[in-house]
């Protein structure tokens, strides 16, 4: 028979349940566990099957039913669209699509791989907008067929050479717009895991604004055209280059402010320093005042204070015993005020 | 021999530095000689990254696999 697949179920056991129809009628099927397929493979609603099988009576409803033992998609896009689930579900098992995966892109990348057709309208799209968005990079292009027969074995070796790529920051995997059967490459199982095992972040770019490839749930970043990738990917040198210059200006600042405090850290430890001197000169100041009331105390003056006083002659010498003294002689007497004229009336 | 990495850091590490430097003396309580260290490698910094913004020219090349598995790059500036 032949139809179209409709409220296919899988159960717990692993017996198919669904209904095959055309545009007349309509029979209930069932596919036991021993001839289904994993439940991974089961078919898409719509899908137009031819079915193998043979005419039972289900006897508790008594209806019939037919008991499929093969189910074989009619045509080529049938039997892609079973292809495609087939390796979504794998995938999908092995934990690929997972967001916790994801890896977030570099902010300044400054080496980035490419990998796409030489030839093709992507590769220039991605130079161009390179060029204009972000001089500082350095694009390293691994050329490989996007679409035919070789295209999914070319993808994963160009993949496999970005491994081996120096200090790459990012990979760029992508190709211009085509036709959905050109995708093809993009949903390959082992393009997907080629994609998942590059080292650095990923941006898959397939130029197919309105399907969604294998490749673009694998990729840690989907763009919707190849140019599209390098705009997410690169940041704009206008930006980047008005971040430099703030932080230019916040230099200058926290110098300014840095030695600011410095200078104010330096005048306390001055102040501090001349407190120390101050400290250390009230001792010997103190022992001067000592020392300067000590030759004030000795000073002939302060003796003349005390009620002595001291004879001289005209010629300034002082006469210290009675022979110095000639009877009648003047002398000149010193006492604390000044001089006093004398005269000798004798000696005693 | 194909990606041979630049021995001068990169603008995201001197702009990573710079933005480092800066904090540093924003928070730094006065050590002078420090300061002025600080100050003087975030002038170089700022000078490498203006450089590398203002003169740096994308270039793309073409990474090759010989028969032997070596990869080497060819420039492809000339498109």
């Amino acid at each position: 028979m032949r139809g179209e697949l409709s409220g296919l179920k899988v159960y717990q056991s692993g017996h198919w349940y669904f209904t095959l129809r055309d545009a007349e009628a309509q029979v209930r099927a069932v596919m036991w566990k021993r001839y289904a397929p994993p439940a991974e493979a089961a078919p898409p609603d719509g899908t137009q099957v031819f079915a193998y099988g043979i005419p039972t009576v289900w006897e508790e409803r008594g209806e019939f039913r037919l008991t499929v033992t093969e189910l074989l998609a009619t045509d080529r896009l049938g039997k892609a669209q079973l292809a495609l689930e087939r390796v979504r579900k794998a995938l999908e098992r092995d934990g690929l699509f997972d967001l916790a995966r994801k890896r977030p892109l570099p902010s300044l990348p400054e080496r980035v791989a490419i990998v796409t057709s030489l030839d093709g309208a992507a590769l220039h799209d991605i130079v161009t907008v390179a060029r204009k968005r972000w001089p500082v990079v350095e694009l390293f292009v691994v050329g490989t067929k996007v679409q035919g027969a070789e295209a999914a074995a070319g993808v994963v070796r160009a993949l496999g050479i970005v491994n081996r790529l120096r200090r790459i920051d990012l990979c760029i995997v992508g190709r211009g717009g085509g036709a959905k059967e050109d995708l093809a490459v993009f949903n390959s199982e082992a393009v997907c895991r080629a994609l998942a095992a590059v080292v650095v972040p990923t941006i898959s770019a397939v130029g197919h604004e309105t399907d969604i490839t294998l490749a673009d749930l694998v990729a840690d970043v989907r763009a919707p055209t190849p140019s599209a990738a390098v705009e997410m990917a690169l940041p704009d040198r206008t930006d980047i280059t008005r971040h430099a210059a703030g932080l230019a200006l916040r230099l200058g600042n926290a110098l300014g402010r840095g030695t600011r405090i410095a200078g104010e850290r330096l005048a306390r430890t001055a102040d501090r320093l001349e407190a120390a001197l101050e400290r250390q000169l009230e001792g010997p100041r103190r022992d001067l005042e000592r020392l300067k009331a000590q030759l004030d105390a000795l000073s002939p003056l302060r003796v003349l204070e005390r009620g002595y006083s001291v004879a001289r002659d005209g010629h300034g010498k002082v006469l210290r015993r009675r022979a110095d003294f000639a009877p009648g002689a003047p002398f000149q007497l010193r006492v604390s005020d000044g001089d006093v004229a004398a005269r000798a009336d004798g000696t005693s | 021999m194909t990606g041979d990495a630049p021995t001068s850091p990169s603008l995201a590490e001197d702009l990573k530095r710079l933005e480092e430097i800066v904090r540093a003396l924003e928070r730094e309580e006065g050590d002078l000689d420090r300061s002025l260290a600080l100050f003087e490698e975030g002038v170089a910094r700022l000078r490498a990254a203006r450089q590398r913004l203002t003169e740096a020219e994308a270039r793309v090349r073409k990474v090759l696999e010989d028969a032997e598995g070596a990869l080497r790059t060819e420039s492809l500036d000339d498109d």
